[in-house]
Parts: structure tokens; sequence; C-alpha cells
């Protein structure tokens, strides 16, 4: 099994949907790296797209002139991202449980609970601009 | 390339999606977003979506699903789905939708639940 040591990437994204592309394939990569198996390397995948997409849209509300800041930080069987956006902020708190019975049949809502179940640990600052900052971790 | 690639085929009066690729944020829900629209335009209600080919979909495909289903509901008609990956049951069981949609392995059952 590949195995390296501590290992950083940051990528600079602007606010656009294909974004989420561009940061999975890094992710990607840099799990296999890491040695991450193909059940977590998943579970990376799935969390980050989810966390990239809402940096996009919710955070930097697809403004060009805004950029997501992904950061990896890879070492032998732990993965750490940082996502920062530039936008106002939010209390991930404030998101309802989509399971919950009057929310399972919304369209939207689902990425933070996504995000929760296939990483390790996830948590939300605020960046000293006010903007969203998530970590994610996942474990081998 | 397109995210998501979809072929119509009709079986009697259920109209078949069978769908190849990724549904995720983006060009893959806008796709299967349009095809329930025009479907629905054309008088066709009765859906069945074949997954089989879709091997990776996030939190705005299964939106878009949970939308699909509700739009055609409304519409008086019926969506189901063919042959889910396991992931994609996987991903419906922890969202609560599985019991929501009608699932099927095979195709024939599928198209016999409709009448």
């Amino acid at each position: 099994m590949p195995s390296v040591t501590a290992e950083t990437t940051r990528l600079l994204l602007p606010s656009r949907i294909e974004s989420v592309e561009q940061a999975a394939a890094a992710a990607a990569e840099i799990a296999e790296r890491s040695g991450l198996g193909p059940d977590a390397a998943y579970g990376v995948d799935m969390a980050l797209r989810e966390a990239v997409g809402n940096a996009v849209v919710h955070g930097n509300k697809k403004d060009e002139s805004k950029e997501v800041t992904v950061v990896f930080t890879s070492s032998p069987g732990v993965l750490e991202i940082e996502i920062s956006d530039q936008g106002q902020g939010f209390d991930p708190e404030s998101v309802p449980d989509p399971t919950a019975g009057e929310n399972v049949m919304k369209t939207s809502g689902r990425g933070i609970f996504f995000m929760r179940t296939f990483m390790d640990e996830v948590s939300w600052t605020r960046t000293p601009a006010g903007g969203t900052k998530v970590r994610l971790v996942k474990h081998s | 390339m397109a995210e998501l690639n979809m072929k119509e085929r009709q079986a009697g009066d259920v109209t078949v999606l069978d769908m190849d690729g990724k549904i995720t944020i983006g060009d893959g829900s806008v796709a299967l977003r349009s095809a329930i629209k025009r479907l629905l335009e054309e008088g066709k209600k009765k859906v069945l979506l074949n997954l089989a080919g879709v091997g990776y979909i996030d939190s705005s495909g299964i939106g878009e699903l949970v939308s699909s289903y509700t739009s055609i509901n409304n519409a008086g008609g019926q969506l189901k789905l063919l042959r889910l990956t396991q992931k994609l049951q996987d991903l419906l069981t922890i969202t609560k939708l599985l019991t929501v949609f009608d699932v099927y392995d095979s195709e024939a059952d599928a198209l016999t639940s409709y009448k």
C-alpha cells in the first residue's frame, strides 16, 4: 500500500459548479496516496463534493470574483480537508434534519447530512473575513 | 462529455429512461430535470428510471429524484426506479427515501406494476 509523509495541497477554485469536479479529482489522487481504501475514498469524495458545492452555491453564491480554497493535508492513513468560501457564513445547526418526516421529500438540504455520514469528523468555523470554513477528516 | 447520458424507449405506455453516468450538481441534475419536464409536456406520465448505469449520485441528484417523483405524481403519473446500484440503494436508505420510491430489480416486474 502506498504511503507518504505529511503532504499539503492547496487549490484555489473559481466559484462555479465545475470546481466541484476539479476538487474531487484532486481528492481522489490524494486519497490514494494517503492509503485510504475504496470505501473511505468514496466517503471523502461524497463529502468533499457536498462541501465544495455548498461553498460555490450557498457561500459564494456563484460570484466568480470570489474563490473557494481547498487545503488537503494528508499523512499515512489520515486525510484532512479544509474548504473555505468568501461568503457571509452560516450556522450548520440551522439546517433541519433531512431525515425528519416533514423533510424527507424536500429537494435540498442533504449536503451537510452526507458530510456527517461519510466523514469521521466534520466541523465548521468562520474565516477571519466572515466566510465559512468546513473541516473534514477521514481515517483509513 | 455529458455527465449523464439517457436513452429513452417505450414499453407499452411506460417510458423507460436508461441512464448512464452521474446525477450530480450541475449538468447531471439539469439533464434529468429537463428530461422529466419534456416527458410530462408530451403527456408521458408513466416513467421508469433505469439507474443501473448511474455509478454516482450526490445530494443534488437525490433532490432531483425527489423533484421528479413529485412532479410526475402531481401530474397524476407514476415514477418508479429500476436496478439501483448498491451505493444508490444505501443513499436512499439513509435518507429514508427507499420506502418512498417504488424500486424494482426486474424490468418485467416494474412494467407489470404500472397496470
